[in-house]
């Protein structure tokens, strides 16, 4: 079990004084100039020495990803975009992060954005989050008075602004260019990469989007020192994660453990184990909404790490939790999760934009049984031709939790199919 | 009949114009401040949702018409059509009026497995709406079903207006909607006192860290 002084975020609860004073206490702000004094190059170099993997979904190094940024400015300015549009279902934890330990994320931006020439930097918050925006609009303006932030911040010599915008309610601009083009003003559509947003983001510029867990974690990682983060998890997959679990537990909570974990200790020692016992446990969703879910059998043993769960074919994700037990209509959770995904598309591309309605009306027939065993392969094989052909993720992320269904409750699926049959024949005799 | 110089569903609802007023401009001026010279237009996304935030304060709906989306066009040198797009592709924007409370329900599956169906039901039978978008005939209450609005350690999540109403059931759904009536909002968060997202019951970590003596846990180097 991870020792509570290993723990990044202190405040996690909201226990105690999310304020300047109040994150002074707990070591926020503490020596940030002499980190800046060691130079950006330096600063890369322990990022990248930590084993930070974003922390956002797709766990991409964090100090490579920086490390993109040009060293020279061609005469444009730099941008580092924190990305607060935290919307994959199942996932809660930059809330905390935002409105109980807001100071950590706005220390990890000017040391970001120093990292990466960046004068500036816009955090995109979801919209819905208002009064996580109130807290942290409060405290960039505690830290501009305090000379932390603005002109010369923390006597760095360093100038650096602080922006806030809010979103306005679409699941889409949470994908990196998508979000780029919200911050510009327009519909949440994503952009075709390349160029990456490191050589054309936000209004034409050098940008790095990060999550908003990444950029907060920088702070005590170069504080602390690269080796504690690394020794921390399991190699390649380094460090503490703020784990979001939901569902059929008894005690549904966020909680900040080390990466590698094993699924049933997490949710045993903090979620107070599955509503039932372990052994009502039938499946889990074990990263956001947009991961294969698992039956118990693998969750029985499953680490909670990036490359763990992608051996089971799933994958960490947003590190949200979702628990589900015996009681659940398993084909209509995921069918629930089909109607997210129709909802939010963006409408760029054909095959999300007309594949989106056609999976989940499939899979709301499905729930009924009304359909033909067939269909389950012809549902695969559209999942198939949906994942991969879409200019952003969001065509993968619909596909994926479909094809985790039919991988592991197919005879659940095609017993509902024949109790309809069944039912129908019944009908017909009467 | 639809009146066809405005389009409006709502016959007369509809302003004949819309001008920023004093209030909003003050907040106007620093939202623009935000943005380079030139890339004004990053501003559409506040300035659509202060326009609603007026029309909330001046007719005790939130929405944003046609004529504000055309006032927002013209502060910041957009083409009307461009607010248009964006105004309609954005959940969070009321293109239509709302009643004086919106109820949005989360029903997503983390809000779905611990009970959003309940909080649905009891939201139509005290208010007496019918179905996802409607307004109660007193006009008090618009509900509507949203998509995951990530506190689901907290779920099911009822929001109202701004504000998240967390660990709902059937009996707290009501004992809100009650309140509302009586224009007696609680507090927002956890229905069942729960401190944020941790267990019911209380932490059981971050038990062992005293910061009143102003030092924080240091290791490694």
């Amino acid at each position: 079990m991870l020792n509570d002084k290993d723990r990044i975020f202190t405040n996690l609860y909201g226990l105690h004084d999310w304020r300047l004073a109040g994150a002074r206490a707990r070591g926020d702000w503490d020596g940030t100039a002499a980190i800046l004094a060691r130079g950006r190059d330096a600063i890369i170099e322990d990022i990248k020495a930590s084993g930070l993997r974003g922390r956002g979904g797709a766990g991409f190094p964090t100090g490579m990803k920086w490390s993109f940024m040009p060293k020279q400015s061609d005469g444009r300015p730099s941008y580092l975009v924190v990305n607060a549009d935290e919307s994959e279902p199942g996932t809660c934890k930059d809330r905390d992060i935002i409105r109980h330990d807001p100071h950590k994320l706005i220390e990890g931006c000017l040391i970001a954005s120093f990292a990466m020439g960046a004068h500036a930097a816009y955090i995109y918050i979801r919209g819905e989050f208002y009064n996580e925006a109130r807290h942290l609009q409060a405290a960039i303006d505690e830290a501009y008075e305090a000379g932390l932030i603005g002109p010369n911040a923390c006597g760095s010599g360093w100038d650096f602004d602080l922006y806030l915008h809010r979103g306005a309610g679409a699941y889409i601009c949470g994908e990196e260019t998508a979000l780029l083009e919200s911050l510009e003003g327009k519909k949440g559509m994503p952009r075709l990469k390349p160029p990456f947003p490191a050589a054309v983001g936000l209004y034409g510029c050098p940008t790095t989007v990060n999550n908003v867990e990444s950029i907060a974690v920088a702070p005590t990682i170069l504080r602390r020192g690269a080796a504690w983060f690394s020794a921390l998890g399991r190699p390649k997959n380094a460090g503490t994660k703020v784990f979001c679990i939901s569902g059929h537990v008894n005690t549904p909570c966020n909680v900040e453990e080390e990466l590698g974990i094993p699924l049933r200790e997490l949710i045993d020692r903090y979620a107070g184990g599955v509503r039932g016992g372990w052994d009502n446990l039938l499946a889990v969703i074990p990263g956001g909404s947009s991961v294969p879910v698992l039956p118990k059998e693998i969750c029985d043993t499953v680490l909670m790490d990036f490359d763990s769960l992608r051996e089971v074919k799933s994958g960490l994700g947003t590190a949200a939790v979702i628990v589900m037990d015996k009681s659940t209509d398993i084909i209509k959770a995921i069918a629930r999760l089909s109607h997210f995904y129709k909802h939010e598309s963006c409408g760029q591309c054909t095959p999300c934009r007309e594949g989106t309605g056609w999976m989940m009306r499939v899979m709301d027939r499905l729930v009924a049984g009304r359909a033909e065993s067939e269909e389950i392969d012809i549902l695969e094989q559209v999942t198939r031709q949906v994942e991969g052909h879409t200019i952003c993720a969001l065509g993968d992320a619909a596909a994926w939790p479909i094809q985790g269904l039919i991988r592991h409750f197919r005879p659940e699926i095609e017993a509902r199919i024949a109790a309809f049959k069944t039912r129908d024949l019944k009908m017909a005799a009467e | 009949m639809t009146d066809p110089a405005t389009k409006s569903p709502h016959p007369g609802a509809e302003p004949e114009s819309f001008v920023f007023d004093p209030e909003s401009d003050a907040v106007i001026d620093k939202i623009l401040k935000k943005y380079p010279p030139h890339r004004q237009a990053s501003a559409v996304l506040p300035l659509l949702d202060l326009a609603q935030r007026q029309m909330k304060r001046q007719t005790g709906s939130a929405w944003v018409p046609r004529v504000a989306m055309d006032a927002i066009a013209a502060r910041l040198g957009m083409p009307p059509i461009r607010v248009y797009e964006v105004a309609t592709f954005y959940f969070m924007f009321n293109t239509r009026p709302v009643g004086k409370w919106h109820l949005q329900v989360c029903t997503t599956t983390p809000c779905w497995l611990r009970g959003s169906d309940a909080v649905v039901e009891t939201c139509k039978r005290v208010t007496g709406i019918r179905h996802f978008g409607e307004t109660s005939a007193d006009g008090l209450f618009t509900m509507n079903e949203v998509e995951c609005l990530g506190a689901c350690v907290n779920a099911p999540i009822l929001q109202v207006d701004d504000d998240f109403y967390e660990d709902m059931d059937a009996a707290t759904t009501e004992k809100l909607l009650d309140a509302l009536r009586r224009d007696a909002p609680p507090p927002p968060g956890s229905m069942i006192g729960r401190q944020a997202s941790a267990p019911e019951g209380g932490p059981i970590t971050l038990t062992t860290l005293d910061f009143a003596a102003g030092s924080a846990p240091q290791g490694g180097e």
